[in-house]
């Protein structure tokens, strides 16, 4: 069955989006709204992978369920890196092109979840279905963040 | 008539009654030294500016000046009744270091000039910016103790006239979260409830509401329920010992930061309970479902792990709140300045929603405002909002706004939410927003992690404008200084949180050179040459009642609706709750009492916002969502603050409001009652935590957090085991640092983060992770009041508690000497 590929996919996609949000969350850590949500929104996302984790063994996929770490180094060099240029306004240009990244990794992520939901229904999979219900409403959210972010930043950076 | 020390008792003498009962009148009066009431040459009519209660008063007039103050008997918010900040700190307006010239800066240094030469620098400034750079480059913080004609005249000419989105009041540090919460449940700001739901209530429930000291007046009517036939019963939520707490049937004292679990966590148990009224709930309201999902995560005993509560007092509270026949529920900073601000007071408002009890005597929510005119800046747009409670969203209200104000809708900036202040901060500091007009308020003492907000300050491509009545630390590092009038100067309107108007009488002149708010502001649009698309004025008024006048055709068939108000119908009598129209020409005690609400999609304030991530919520999902605009329950689950304690930083640091100061102590600092009641900065922590870092009362005390560090005298107090608090009062502007500190700092805001409710942009003063440590000991108690939450928690000398000095004897009538309520 090429279910278990869904799962490993979704699998990587959550792990590629959580450390996309703490790379964010660092590289801007000046903007604090940004930095704090996105490290709010990265958990849901390393939650999402523990629990795909769990469930993939029932598929006979194994997966990692710690979710992908963090480099301690590089996490303290970002956020030095983003004190030391935060009064420049070129900052404000790669905030946009983050959060544009970020809300279209959401997009993937929302896209697996759809997938994922499909196939339970074909499998009648109650368990899996729940899952998707669980976590796509949070992928839902942290897409609608990146893309409520974007617009709301986007005038003051472009036309300043 | 009887005379007593009001800095020794804050509330005066109780006047009891029962339940359904008038509220006696009891007038108080405060005239200076040797002035009798007889000598007086006239009473001006006014409202309390040092709060938010809405106290209406009368000014005492003598020889042009200002002699004292007395309770006004006839008016609905006090019958006649004042705070101590009322009673003494009317003198602050004769103070000797009143601005009365403006000031620019030369070679460096403030240098006094004349209006025309500091309003020529602000023109010159402001046209270059907009050639070079447009509206982004320009930005408006306000506060929220202006008057509504002020701040309709700064909303229009900024957002309809420079046109830029960055426009805020300082009641973003206040009351932004009672606004956001109303949003969200009720689709439109406007309080539920009203004062004389004190009068009927059989369960008051304060969440983080320290009303005895933030709304004086609003306690002592609780205090006369109390001491009536059939009191109340009284929940407190605080983690420190208020006198709320002392009077509660139950008080819950959580860990800072954990309101939302708390909350879930009583809903858990009314929900499971069956306290609900399902009839109100399908015909009133939508969501019910999620918060029945959301809230069974959180039975009591998770809950009392998280919150530190013991899950027996989470039931008690419950089953009252659940048995209550008329609940009251109120809010305040212990919830909007902590962490998940609008998550947790949405969640208070879904308590009283879900039982139905709204719009019944008794049956209120008050969402508090932190300051007198909070409600204005909000209702005018001087927050940032579009005038009116009008919806930016809404193509259709932007559209009408543009009718009001004869523009172009494209020239009124609607094209995302507004610039927060926090936000503004990050935009000054990028170097994108090149000027800020700072209009009373005092940033560089009341914002978040203050070192970085003076270095954003001091930056000298940032053209800062102050407008005040001292030279504040923020004025300090001003460019340009313009010296206002302020209350009992000049004439206008105000709005309190239950939505009684005020008239604000001018009673005397201003000092020196000093102008009204009102008139620096249409100096300012005048000499911008700012005009509508027929090539008129775009500001059409010139004085407060053509103001007033202008701003009441804003409001027409808006929430706010003010058109039936006059200066004269406000003149004598009492204030009048908003809306008031050709429907309801008394004014509206009770809104939503036929559960109705002001959220129809066409109409609302808002689509709301997600409650975790702040995301707008789109139109569509909205309509879609509510498409009759019924209440919305929204739900929320709970994440923890974004600095939790560590090692390095053992203990929770909250800061907060205090009885005898107000705000950055601008005025109350200038009162010898006041000041001498709170004189200096305190820092308190509990018996057990004294004992375990070995100290004792009155120690030198430093308070640090990985921003900064304090130094105070430590006050042994009541509150929570691992949780400090530091008044927010005291800055620098009586010290030798003039605008920050030297050597050691006095100012708790130089150890808060730099973080905000993502929902409704209120900074996080309440959730710190911080550390303590003993400098040096004391020759005596700390100077932190012994009246209130700083009470102390063990023996104590008699003769250091709190009492006024020689002058602070006032008068206290119960019979009706002010006159007939």
């Amino acid at each position: 069955m090429k279910f278990g590929l869904v799962l490993e996919e979704m699998h990587r996609s959550e792990n590629d989006l959580a450390h996309h949000l703490l790379v964010i969350s660092e590289r801007h850590k000046v903007d604090h709204e940004i930095y704090h949500l996105a490290r709010d929104l990265a958990r849901w996302s390393q939650q999402h992978v523990r629990e795909i984790a769990d469930i993939a063994g029932n598929y006979g996929q194994d997966l990692d369920p710690e979710p992908r770490g963090e480099m301690g180094l590089m996490e303290t060099v970002r956020e030095k890196g983003s004190e030391m240029v935060g009064r420049r306004p070129e900052t404000g240009m790669l905030l946009l092109r983050d959060l544009r990244e970020l809300y279209l990794k959401a997009c993937g992520v929302s896209a697996d979840w759809e997938l994922l939901a499909q196939a339970a229904q074909g499998m009648k999979d109650k368990n899996l279905l729940a899952l998707a219900e669980r976590c796509h409403p949070q992928t839902i959210r942290q897409m609608k963040w990146a893309n409520g972010k974007l617009k709301e930043s986007a005038t003051q950076v472009l036309v300043s | 008539m009887a005379r007593i020390d009001r800095i020794a008792e804050p509330w005066g003498t109780r006047t009891p009654y029962a339940s359904g009962g008038e509220w006696p009148v009891r007038v108080d009066t405060h005239l200076a030294e040797g002035v009798a009431a007889e000598d007086v040459d006239r009473w001006v009519q006014t409202a309390s500016l040092l709060h938010s209660n809405g106290d209406a008063m009368d000014i005492a007039v003598k020889d042009n000046r200002i002699v004292g103050v007395r309770g006004r008997a006839s008016d609905r918010v006090n019958h006649g009744r004042l705070g101590p900040k009322d009673l003494y700190g009317w003198q602050a307006n004769a103070s000797p270091d009143r601005l009365t010239k403006p000031l620019i800066r030369e070679g460096g240094k403030l240098v006094e000039t004349d209006w025309d030469t500091a309003m020529q620098r602000i023109l010159d400034r402001s046209k270059a910016l907009l050639a070079e750079q447009g509206p982004s480059a320009l930005g408006f913080y306000t506060t929220g103790q202006l008057f509504s004609e002020e701040y309709y005249t700064l909303g229009t000419l900024a957002h309809g006239g420079i046109g830029t989105n960055h426009v805020d009041g300082n009641t973003r540090l206040c009351t932004a979260t009672a606004g956001e919460a109303l949003k969200e449940s009720f689709g439109c700001d406007g309080q539920p409830g009203s004062y004389t739901d004190v009068d009927y209530a059989d369960v008051i429930a304060l969440y983080g509401h320290n009303v005895a000291e933030t709304q004086t007046v609003l306690w002592t009517r609780m205090l006369d329920r109390l001491a009536g036939p059939n009191p109340p019963k009284i929940i407190c939520v605080d983690p420190r010992m208020t006198p709320v707490a002392k009077a509660a049937t139950v008080h819950l004292a959580p860990r800072p930061g954990t309101n939302v679990a708390l909350m879930n966590g009583i809903l858990h148990e009314i929900i499971t309970n069956g306290w609900v009224d399902q009839e109100y709930i399908q015909a009133h309201t939508v969501g019910f479902s999620e918060l029945e999902k959301e809230a069974k995560n959180y039975p009591p005993a998770l809950v009392a792990q998280i919150c530190g509560v013991p899950a027996e007092q989470i039931q008690e509270a419950a089953g009252i709140i659940g048995h209550a026949e008329r609940l009251l529920s109120t809010v305040l900073q212990g919830f909007y300045q902590s962490n998940q601000a609008t998550a947790a007071a949405v969640q208070v408002n879904n308590v009283n929603i879900i039982r139905g009890m709204l719009g019944k005597p008794g049956c209120g929510i008050l969402q508090m405002n932190g300051q007198p005119t909070a409600e204005n800046t909000r209702e005018c747009g001087a927050d940032g909002d579009l005038a009116a409670f009008r919806n930016w969203s809404n193509d259709a209200h932007v559209q009408d706004l543009a009718r009001v104000w004869n523009i172009d809708p494209m020239a009124i900036p609607h094209y995302s939410p507004p610039t927060h202040v926090m936000q503004m901060m990050r935009y000054a500091e990028d170097g994108s927003i090149r000027m800020l007009w700072v209009s009373g308020t005092n940033p560089a003492v009341s914002l978040p992690e203050l070192a970085r907000i003076r270095s954003i300050l001091e930056q000298d491509r940032l053209f800062l404008v102050v407008q005040d009545i001292f030279l504040s630390e923020t004025a300090q590092l001003a460019d340009v200084v313009l010296p206002a009038a302020t209350w009992g100067e000049k004439t206008g309107t105000f709005t309190n949180v239950d939505r009684t108007v005020h008239l604000s009488e001018k009673a005397v002149d201003p000092p020196g050179e000093a102008k009204p708010d009102l008139e620096i502001f249409i100096d300012y649009a005048h000499r911008m040459g700012l005009q509508d698309k027929d090539g008129q004025p775009l500001i059409k008024w010139h004085d407060p009642e053509s103001a007033f006048e202008a701003w009441k055709e804003c409001t027409r068939g808006r929430p706010c609706d003010y058109t039936g108000i006059t200066y004269d119908k406000l003149r004598g009598g009492s204030g009048i709750q908003w809306p008031c129209n050709e429907e309801n020409p008394d004014g509206t005690e009770r809104i939503y009492a036929d559960g109705k609400f002001w959220a129809h999609p066409e109409y609302c304030e808002t689509y709301g916002r997600d409650l975790i991530t702040g995301a707008p919520v789109e139109p569509k999902e909205y309509k879609a969502l509510n498409p009759e605009g019924k209440a919305i329950i929204k739900a929320a689950e709970y994440m923890p603050p974004h600095e939790l304690p560590s090692q390095d930083f053992p203990l929770q640091l909250i800061t907060g409001r205090t009885l005898y100061q107000f705000h950055t102590r601008t005025k109350t600092g200038r009162a010898p009652e006041l000041q001498a009641a709170a004189p200096d900065v305190w820092v308190e922590l509990s018996a057990d935590d004294a004992g375990a870092y070995g100290i004792a009362e009155g120690d030198l005390a430093e308070v640090e957090t990985p921003r900064g560090s304090v130094r105070a005298k430590v006050r042994i107090s009541g509150i929570r085991n691992g949780v400090l608090f530091l008044p927010f009062h005291y800055g620098y502007w009586d010290t030798d640092g003039g605008h920050q500190p030297d050597g050691a700092g006095r100012a708790a805001n130089e150890l808060t983060i730099t973080g905000w409710d993502a929902a409704s942009k209120q900074p996080i003063f309440k959730t710190a992770a911080a550390r303590i440590t003993r400098v040096a000991g004391g020759d005596g108690p700390s100077p932190a009041p012994t009246t209130t939450a700083s009470a102390p928690a063990g023996d104590f000398p008699d003769d250091a508690r709190t009492r006024g000095i020689a002058t602070a004897l006032a008068d206290e009538a119960t019979e009706t000497a002010g006159g007939e309520r």
